[in-house]
């Protein structure tokens, strides 16, 4: 079955395509270093054993949000393209300009943040980016707004590119989410899961992007003409619509290594079926809705909007537990599974995205929301899902591709790097989750003495989890980085591995 | 008990079976199967599909059930009737409550507003955990209603980052016992 050829022809990395992935990739690790580099020192800062300025800290918090979110997206992005180029035509120069825009606007909020003071935080929530109170001004902030319409575009055009593509070959994007198998019918067993998740991620996030578009179009009319106010809670609904959707669309992007390439290394088949069809039908539609639990505390909302937050919250969790986690657990059961670096990283995704979800689901419920909006719940949970979820599965596509030359081998330092992320990312997480039990607020340069004890352990875990991914982010640069091995070799090395 | 210890233990809970049934199955993942147990644990693992799906089911209705029937957020466009009434404006970096003194176990209506930016009205009781919370929001005034158990000094922090301020934005106001004892 091709299906579980570890490296099919078909994914081959050639000229102009593989030098887009290793600048999706590399670019990638890079900035995961730096920008966790970054996380780390603002833990260190309310442990006090650093010392940061409010008004620098503020700026790092705003770097290392609206850094991480664009660069996870980056990440998942090239993992999608990976896959679904094998589908249906992609077109290269949208896989490149997405990387240049994104670069760009990477380049304007740098430049708003570090050089035009801009703290207002990766939210940008109005109306603080225009009350810069001396600190930065308007132009700063016009600037950071710049620098998201430029990444927003940029997805836009790829995602446009990828429905093009996918239209062209399944007529609509209901055949590609496989929509005419919901409730019988035969389904085709070659219908691919990278179409059906890409085509759900494409539908979600082209929505949130759009609605992105629209609160930072009219963020700047304010801007710049501030006699057209907005309405406060109106442009925090557009934000939390256009935030929550970027985000998740990362983890929807990223799960597709996991239907690609844990097949390949169990050796058992994961054919598409009736539930998973369902399940990317009922995601699609609970991502584009669920954005009202992050406004759960705004009591001017109306209430049955709040109501639907905390459902569709709940509800969330049954595609992921039910299918994705548990049928992944299925066809890991009793496989004989190859364990290497990809495949540990796989299970390891799994595992954080479906253990996120608890403290997530926890938090999108009214009554612990009293409680526990904006404290370090919040980051908690996001953190797991995101440093050992989304981020791992990106992290195992790129150890798959540079594992094509020694597929055989599984080195001891790999085991090493994994396990201090691990262990690391579980230490950091967890500190999160217990001070937001214990009431300690986020996004704070400075904290209360009795607060800097779960500081201190994420402080430790975070320090963890960057050497972890420093060395990951050497390992993979210059595995990528290294010449392609001729067609003999790869089938030599795939048949010794398959 | 605090709220935040129940939903401490329903977390570590919660997770604790996701990773009991991750090890469970990495556990068993090296040792192959032949094609008549494959097919054996495919089957099995069908029917507990479903009764995982079911016992979810359960969870998802009775839960939504618990937590919204009485729903916690008082209606905001109409009179609550409160015992006692708290105006509160925050502003960057401070909080304006008037009056600063309110009665234990005598409902007390806060009327929560902002005159510039969001900010976060969270109130901790004098044992430093979260009683509860609203946003303040410019434009919109949230009513939150809340009776303490406990008379002491309460703290109001901002829980929503409003700039260089944000951190030391707390205030205080005293919850006495009836009759301002």
């Amino acid at each position: 079955m091709a299906a579980l050829t570890l490296y099919p022809q078909d994914e081959r990395l050639e000229g102009g395509s593989r030098i887009a992935f290793n600048l999706y990739m590399i670019t990638a690790v890079a900035l995961f270093v730096v920008l966790m580099l970054v996380g780390l020192t603002m833990r260190m800062t309310q442990a006090t054993w650093l010392t940061v300025s409010p008004v620098f800290f503020y700026k790092l918090l705003s770097m290392h949000g609206a850094g991480l979110v664009g660069t996870v997206s980056l990440a998942t992005t090239a993992v999608m393209w990976y896959f679904l180029r094998k589908y249906v035509r992609l077109h290269l120069w949208a896989f490149v300009t997405n990387y240049v825009l994104f670069m760009l606007g990477a380049l304007c909020i740098i430049a708003a943040i570090f050089i035009g003071g801009y703290g207002a935080l990766w939210t940008f929530l109005y109306p603080l980016p225009v009350f810069g109170m001396g600190l930065w001004s308007t132009h700063a902030a016009a600037l950071f707004m710049l620098g998201y319409l430029l990444i927003g575009v940029g997805s836009l055009l790829f995602y446009l590119d990828a429905a093009a593509a996918i239209i062209k070959v399944h007529g609509n994007l209901g055949r590609a989410l496989g929509l005419q198998w919901l409730f019988g019918g035969t389904i085709d067993p070659a219908h691919p899961k990278a179409v059906v998740a890409s085509t759900m991620v494409l539908i979600a996030n082209s929505l949130g992007i759009l609605a992105g578009a629209v609160v930072l179009v009219m963020s700047l009319i304010n801007i710049f003409y501030p006699e057209v106010p907005l309405d406060a809670l109106f442009a925090k609904n557009l934000i939390y619509w256009f935030g929550h959707m970027y985000i998740n669309a990362t983890i929807y992007m990223g799960v597709i290594v996991v239907y690609e390439l844990l097949p390949r290394y169990t050796g058992k088949p994961y054919p598409i079926s009736r539930p998973f069809l369902w399940s990317f039908a009922a995601s699609t539609v609970f991502v584009i809705i669920v954005f009202p639990h992050h406004l759960m505390m705004d009591y001017a909302q109306p209430r049955w909007l709040t109501v639907m937050g905390q459902v569709v919250s709940w509800g969330a969790g049954f595609p992921v537990f039910v299918v994705t986690a548990y049928g992944a657990l299925t066809n890991l059961y009793r496989s004989g599974i190859r364990w290497k670096m990809p495949s540990r990283l796989i299970v390891l995704s799994l595992f954080g995205w479906a253990a996120g979800i608890v403290p997530a689901i926890i938090d999108g419920t009214v009554r612990n929301n009293l409680v526990m909006h904006n404290t370090q719940w919040v980051p908690g949970h996001f953190h797991f899902y995101l440093l050992l979820g989304a981020v791992v599965m990106a992290l195992a596509l790129m150890f798959h591709v540079i594992g094509r030359e020694d597929a055989a081998r599984d080195r001891a330092s790999d085991r090493a790097g994994f396990l201090l992320y691990f262990v690391g990312g579980l230490v950091f997480t967890f500190a999160f989750l217990d001070a937001g039990h214990l009431s300690v607020a986020r996004r704070m340069a400075t904290h209360l003495p009795e607060w800097t004890a779960t500081d201190r352990l994420g402080s430790i875990g975070a320090t963890l989890v960057v050497l972890g991914m420093l060395y990951f982010a050497i390992r993979i640069t210059a595995g990528l980085l290294r010449p392609p091995p001729g067609r003999e070799t790869l089938h030599a090395s795939a048949g010794a591995a398959g | 008990m605090h709220l935040q210890d129940a939903i401490w233990g329903i977390t570590l809970t919660g997770m604790g079976l996701v990773a009991l049934g991750f090890i469970l199955v990495i556990l068993q993942a090296g040792k192959p199967a032949d094609d008549a147990a494959t097919a054996k644990s495919a089957q099995t693992a069908r029917r507990f599909q479903a009764r995982l799906f079911g016992v979810l089911l359960v969870i998802f209705a009775a839960g939504s059930w618990a937590t919204l029937h009485n729903y916690p957020i008082p209606p905001q466009h109409r009179m609550l009737d409160a015992q006692q009434v708290v105006d509160v404006t925050g502003r960057m970096w401070s909080w304006q409550i008037e009056p600063a003194t309110v009665e234990v176990g005598r409902s007390v209506e806060f009327r929560v507003t902002s005159a510039d930016v969001n900010h976060g009205f969270a109130i901790y009781a004098p044992d430093g955990r979260i009683v509860t919370q609203t946003q303040a929001m410019p434009g919109y005034t949230n009513v939150l209603l809340h009776a303490f158990d406990v008379p002491g000094t309460y703290t109001v922090q901002c829980l929503e980052f409003c700039g260089i301020g944000h951190a030391p934005m707390a205030a205080e106001f005293q919850v006495v016992a009836s009759g301002g004892q």
